[in-house]
């Protein structure tokens, strides 16, 4: 399957103020490249330049050197930014502050509005886009009426009705209570399966990396794991030593390996934790 | 306590009011206050009283509303009767002492004017009841739209708008915790004398201030992820489609606004 995004050699730093020495790179030399389709978590600790490399991806922020495509596009080229903006959308942390209108199903219509669609495929857009985050019936509803998971699904639908070809989220759950957060989840992941959209997720909780297809993890405006996630969490110590956590069931069957018990390192889920600790005992 | 703040005075309903398109009811709105000044006898005031009634009734908003609407205003009304009633000098004197004395013209003109002034703003509280703001801001920039071509900035104006009707909700909410957080950090917001809690209040609106910059600034953000560059080339989702009952209920007024016309020029 093709490339959907391609990062080549990016680097970045925020433009220092004048007089003051150049700063030191937050993104220092990233080569990453995301499968139409995938679901990518990005981990990492913060500053480690997980959401600069976000704001890449639609052009909000443009490399100081080297280059990011996505789905062909230069995200330096401003001519085609409209269009870029339209294949990669972004939702951001807090829900609060993305949702323009007072009414629900206005704010879904927002992105709609502004690329001119008209009225009747907007509606038809809007209403679709509402029922995939499964917030149909409050699209009457004023955003202040809603829980922090349910303004999120708004968000995620304002972006939807677009029909991105990838959708970043930059830690959509992290101002969620897990009520919330599960919704979340649960909404992003259908628009993986159901809808083939490229996902590409910002997070800093493992369990919710550990449900993806493929782990990024980033350390100090680099890439430095890179792969499923059984394989990214076997590497405990690595990750211990950039200050992040693996999830409860991989420490579990860590520390048991190394008290010298045989149980495989590749544990994420806690089924498998389970059926793991049962075969030791069988 | 802080959240039960209405915004607006909307009064939500499904009347024929209600019903009507938001920019009719601009206009009809603005042709009944003309209304009101242009007839200059008590008959001209009888005929917008009759209408303002009619309006009223089909609104079905509880009448104590719009006696609730007129009540901050009643100190100025008073002082204008008052100032009428003593300084008309002309017209038969009823009354003397020493200077001060009230003439028939007198009485005349204060009733009539606070007779007009109660209802101008019950006829002006009607459209605030019964459309909601976010629908009176969209109105007011399609009523405003062809100013567009003089550089006026209609769409920027009715986008700021709408942000912040959004944003009322959500700021007093964060004025409410801003406001528990000081006071579990020992501020004197409800006690203490006027100038220590002016003084607190400080401490209340650095924190409101700072984060709406930050809200601000993410918003703008979003708001360019999602495409938006200005009012050019915009479609919109909210259709303002007008309906027979629109012409229905403008030329109702208007018929009421050519008696009025006709009645002042017959009783001249």
């Amino acid at each position: 399957m093709k490339n959907i995004i391609e990062i080549k050699d990016l680097h970045f730093y925020y433009e220092p103020n004048d007089g003051d020495p150049l700063p030191e790179d937050v993104l220092k030399g990233v080569y990453l490249k995301i499968k139409e389709g995938e679901f990518v978590a990005i981990l990492g600790h913060n500053g480690c330049g997980k959401s600069t490399l976000a704001k890449h991806l639609n052009g909000i922020l443009v490399p100081t050197d080297g280059k990011v495509i996505v789905d062909g596009i230069d995200t330096s080229d401003e001519s085609k930014l409209f269009e870029l903006r339209q294949t990669a959308g972004m939702v951001f942390q807090n829900p609060d502050n993305q949702i323009v209108s007072s009414i629900v199903e206005e704010d879904v219509a927002f992105a709609l509005e502004n690329l001119g669609v008209p009225y009747e495929e907007m509606r038809k857009r809007v209403d679709d886009a509402l029922k995939a985050v499964n917030m149909y019936e409050y699209r009457m509803h004023s955003p202040s009426q809603l829980s922090g998971g349910q303004k999120q699904r708004v968000a995620i639908a304002g972006v939807i009705a677009m029909q991105p070809k990838c959708i970043i989220l930059d830690e959509p759950t992290a101002m969620l209570d897990p009520q919330g957060r599960k919704e979340v989840l649960a909404a992003i992941h259908r628009m993986n399966r159901e809808m083939g959209i490229t996902i590409v997720l910002i997070t800093h909780y493992m369990d919710e990396a550990a449900a993806c297809d493929r782990v990024v993890v980033m350390d100090k405006g680099d890439i430095v794991l890179d792969d499923v996630p059984e394989k990214v969490f076997s590497k405990v110590e690595k990750l211990k030593e950039i200050g992040l956590d693996v999830p409860q069931v991989t420490e579990l069957a860590w520390e048991l390996r190394k008290a010298g018990y045989d149980i495989s390192p590749e544990i994420i889920t806690e089924e498998e934790c389970v059926e793991a600790i049962q075969k030791l005992f069988s | 306590m802080l959240k039960d703040i209405t915004i607006g005075q909307y009064f939500p309903g499904d009347s024929l009011i209600h019903r009507l398109d938001p920019r009719f009811k601009i206009v009809i709105t603005l042709i009944f206050i003309i209304m009101l000044f242009t007839g200059g006898s008590f008959v001209c005031l009888a005929i917008g009283a009759v209408y303002t009634l009619i309006a009223v009734l089909l609104s079905k908003i509880p009448v104590k509303m719009f006696i609730k609407s007129v009540k901050p205003i009643m100190p100025f009304l008073l002082i204008t009767a008052v100032l009428n009633l003593f300084l008309v000098s002309t017209g038969d004197v009823l009354w003397k002492w020493k200077f001060i004395k009230i003439t028939s013209d007198g009485i005349d003109i204060s009733a009539f004017m606070m007779f007009r002034i109660i209802l101008l703003i019950t006829g002006t509280s009607l459209l605030t009841y019964t459309t909601s703001p976010i629908t009176l801001t969209d109105a007011i920039e399609r009523l405003l739209s062809p100013l567009k071509k003089l550089k006026f900035p209609v769409h920027e104006l009715a986008m700021m708008m709408s942000i912040a009707l959004r944003f009322i909700p959500t700021l007093i909410e964060e004025t409410d915790k801003i406001m528990s957080a000081q006071k579990a950090r020992g501020a004197e917001i409800d006690t203490g004398s006027f100038m220590t809690r002016a003084r607190n209040l400080v401490s209340i609106l650095i924190p409101l201030f700072i984060s709406s910059f930050r809200r601000a600034d993410e918003l703008a953000t979003a708001m360019e992820c999602r495409c938006y560059h200005g009012g050019e080339g915009r479609t919109r989702l909210r259709q303002l489609k007008s309906a027979p009952r629109d012409i229905a209920a403008l030329a109702v007024t208007l018929l009421f606004f050519g008696a009025v016309i006709t009645v002042g020029i017959l009783l001249k």
